[in-house]
């Protein structure tokens, strides 16, 4: 049994996030956890869901959402996502600077994201006294859409961390199991979004 | 290492020890600890109310004192005492029945542990300010209205302890999946390993709507959001939807795995193999699926409709079914085999008629026409107190009398377990029996008091005398405790001398790294099948060679620190802005610990071979 854990490029397991039994262990672990989140996510649309006419005389679903920056928080998003599957592939294939080039891709798309959505919960603040406190309607809007930005927020803490932190020694069977999980984490938020970016916003127009 | 050599150092490295375990056997010892420790103080709170309600009109503690202690009895029981002990019982025996020499994830068994008992702290911390009084479910408007920092305590120490609940969830799913030894094919797990596994995913997927709950809740009472606020257009009913999501499965979380502690007492006290393996297998998952699809019916009288409230009616009665199989298969078991009859196959027989008389009432309540009468009376009392006394905490007493040899290498004395068993039998039924004809008479639950001469007097007075017969054996089972720990009969690794499972075939106590060479298993009760063979143990399934074992860890106590402190700081942030500097130190320590972790490698050890060879097993 050997206890060293970096990866000999001429002798590479086939996927090093999946090689030791710690990283099986991750990869489910998270997978696991993500189903716990589904509930999660799906309790926060089902009180939006009841709340999102309670506007209590404030600006209704039709008079706040504009379709312009969604389309761009969606095209962010979602393209963070599959930069982040070529940094995996790239991971796999033990190539270390192109992972981290795309991990900060998507570290960068993600940025941009959550830029968007802040000047989002401004605008709506400061244009139209819209507010987590002005009525239910609020609470459940900022309430589901603010976990999904917390998420955001959460994973490109982790993705940062993890990139400065493996900056000098490279890949090894210790640190892939690490951004093999971030990146499925980021999946789900991204699928998470489509969901928001329905729900929330086109059925907000067209209601 | 183990138990006995922790013994002979110093106190402080003994501490040291087991604040920074990350062995899932030491860290069940502690949840049961903890969770014995709740479970005293539910105890006294149910005997305060007890006393409250033993006469007519009685003046022992005041209203909002009474509302106070039923909220604590009710949540205490069911977050920090029920689960806790069966979360206990699963981390110490389930990886020894599946083989493994630890869990997935050691270091988040740990921070579990410490979440769930910080978390019950902080909560009892509220009896020096004001307890929470809005009933253990904490409906909207009442708990948003509630005065004072009572319902911000049940908030902030629910979602601590809850979180690590979850954590424990996820981390049993992992291990029962990925951690079975050679041979351990799903349909060779033993019934209790099972239930571990189908309670881990209801604690899964029921969790995360408590959080979510908690959450809305916490927002409203701390800042000044709508959810349940009807000015607003806020509605109530969500709290009760979110609250029943999780509730009603949380009630299968804490009977499933009870229903996995008699599936492996009856047959080891009978001889015999359980009865329908399979079909209790099928029967777990169908209770598991359809204790997610009734939630609505504790809440048939809130006008969800006719239509709703009989699909959730239908759907309610349907679980009798799976769970007569069960029944069923526990008396075939029982029949024809040689049956040998002590403390642990006494609690496991008690609970067959007991838990039978709850489930049927609740068939009763079930009706949704005929729950208009019963809703909210001692009817109700009575059946929740059937299934949950006389299903898990019988399952629980149970399951300590049949696993304590394992777990601490004695056997706990028979005749005090005789004693305690007949005293709480018996108090009981007398508790709780009556309280349904004191429902049905048109006594409402929740009252401090009660009138004279309603026909209530004699029912209560009887129940109060059944509180007492049961702490009387409570206290019976803390003597025993005590007098085995002191002198107890040395127990070997075939305690009882007819283990069928795995766990059956190690040291008592496993040594730290449970088995020196893993077993191979050859089918189901792998040690029965070795034993039927003339083997005197397993077959092992690899040679001697090194082990890998997790390094100890005190960071996942710092996290929890850090979070009770932030959960301090936000309580009383409301009245006083100063607190927002606990909040804030609170959250640095917790993420400043958890940042450690995530950059400091820890590739855990090795144990050589040369002292796995030296040691024996």
């Amino acid at each position: 049994m050997s206890h060293d854990h970096s990866i000999d490029p001429k002798n590479m397991p086939k996927d090093p996030s999946k090689a030791t039994t710690e990283g099986k262990h991750k990869f489910m672990g998270l997978w696991i956890f993500l189903g716990g989140e589904t509930v999660l996510f799906a309790c926060l649309f089902g009180t939006y869901l009841a709340l999102r006419n309670s506007n209590a005389g404030g600006p209704t679903t039709q008079e706040l959402y504009g379709l312009g920056l969604v389309f761009l928080m969606t095209v962010l998003l979602l393209t963070s996502s599959l930069t982040s599957v070529y940094a995996i592939y790239h991971m796999k294939n033990n190539d270390f600077k192109k992972m981290q080039l795309w991990m900060g891709i998507t570290a960068l798309l993600g940025i941009g994201f959550l830029a968007c959505e802040i000047y989002e919960f401004a605008h709506y603040i400061h244009g139209y006294g819209f507010t987590f406190r002005s009525s239910a309607f609020g609470s459940a809007f900022y309430a589901l859409v603010g976990f999904h930005g917390g998420h955001v927020a959460f994973g490109l803490s982790w993705i940062i961390t993890l990139m400065v932190r493996n900056a000098k020694r490279g890949l090894d069977l210790y640190n892939a199991p690490k951004f093999n999980t971030f990146a499925l984490y980021w999946h789900f938020i991204d699928v998470v979004w489509v969901f928001i970016f329905t729900v929330v916003y086109l059925m907000g127009m067209v209601s | 290492m183990g138990m006995t050599s922790a013994q002979k150092r110093g106190f402080g490295a003994t501490l040291w020890d087991w604040l920074t375990t990350v062995d899932h056997k030491k860290i069940g010892i502690l949840y049961m600890a903890g969770g014995g420790f709740f479970f005293l103080m539910g105890g006294l709170e149910a005997v305060i109310i007890r006393i409250q309600l033993m006469s007519p009109e009685n003046n022992f503690i005041s209203a909002g004192l009474y509302n106070e202690m039923i909220t604590m009895h009710g949540t205490t029981m069911i977050f920090l005492a029920a689960m806790p002990i069966l979360l206990g019982l699963m981390n110490f025996i389930m990886p020894l029945q599946i083989g493994a020499r630890d869990v997935a994830f050691p270091f988040l068994n740990s921070l579990g542990f410490w979440l769930f008992l910080f978390g019950g702290v902080l909560l009892n911390l509220s009896w020096f300010t004001g307890a929470p009084d809005a009933g253990w479910t904490n409906y909207a408007p009442l708990s948003i209205q509630s005065p004072g920092h009572g319902i911000d305590f049940y908030i902030m120490g629910l979602q601590l302890s809850g979180a690590g609940t979850l954590m424990g969830g996820i981390n049993f799913i992992v291990t029962i999946v990925l951690m079975r030894a050679p041979g351990m094919t799903y349909m060779r797990m033993p019934l209790f390993t099972w239930t571990t596994f189908v309670a881990s995913i209801l604690i899964l997927f029921a969790f995360p709507a408590l959080t979510v709950g908690l959450f809305l809740m916490m927002f409203d009472r701390m800042f000044g959001s709508a959810f349940f606020d009807a000015a607003l257009g806020g509605n109530a009913v969500i709290w009760q939807h979110l609250f029943w999501i999780f509730g009603h499965p949380e009630v299968y979380i804490l009977i499933l795995p009870v229903f996995g502690v008699f599936s492996e007492v009856f047959p080891t006290f009978a001889k015999k193999r359980l009865f329908g393996y399979t079909a209790m297998v099928f029967a777990t998952f169908l209770i598991a699926f359809l204790g997610f699809m009734v939630w609505a019916h504790h809440m048939f009288t809130v006008g969800l409709g006719p239509v709703a409230n009989s699909i959730f009616a239908v759907a309610t009665m349907a679980i009798a079914v799976p769970t007569g199989i069960k029944i069923f298969n526990w008396l075939f078991t029982l029949w024809g085999g040689s049956i040998k009859i002590n403390s642990a196959m006494l609690w496991a027989l008690a609970f067959i008629p007991s838990f039978t008389i709850g489930g049927m009432t609740g068939v009763m309540l079930a009706s949704a026409v005929a729950d208009y009468q019963y809703h909210d009376t001692y009817f109700v009392i009575g059946h929740f107190h059937y299934v949950i006394v006389g299903g898990t905490v019988f399952g629980i007493l149970s399951g300590l009398h049949y696993w304590w040899p394992k777990m601490f290498g004695k056997y706990l004395h028979e005749g005090l377990g005789q004693l305690s068993f007949w005293t709480f039998f018996v108090g009981f039924h007398l508790t709780f029996f009556i309280q349904h004809f004191l429902g049905l008479m048109g006594m409402p639950r929740r009252y401090w008091v009660f009138l004279e001469n309603q026909g209530l007097d004699t029912g209560n007075l009887i129940s109060s005398i059944g509180a007492f017969f049961m702490s009387f054996g409570v206290i019976v089972f803390l003597i025993n405790i005590i007098l085995t720990t002191i002198k107890g009969k040395k127990a070997p690794r075939d305690a009882w001398g007819s283990g069928r499972t795995l766990e059956w075939s190690i040291s008592s106590p496993p040594v730290h790294y449970n088995y020196k060479q893993l077993p191979l298993v050859r089918g189901l009760d792998p040690l029965w099948i070795e034993k039927m063979e003339g083997n005197k143990n397993m077959t092992p399934a690899e040679p001697v060679d090194e082990i890998h074992m997790p390094n100890g860890s005190i960071l996942p106590l710092i996290i929890t620190i850090g979070m009770t402190i932030a959960s301090y700081g936000f309580i009383y942030q409301t009245g006083n802005k100063l607190w927002l500097i606990a909040v804030y130190s609170g959250m640095a320590i917790a993420l400043i610990s958890m940042l450690t972790r995530s950059l400091k490698d820890d590739h855990g050890h090795h144990i050589p071979k040369e002292e796995l060879e030296r040691i024996g097993d």
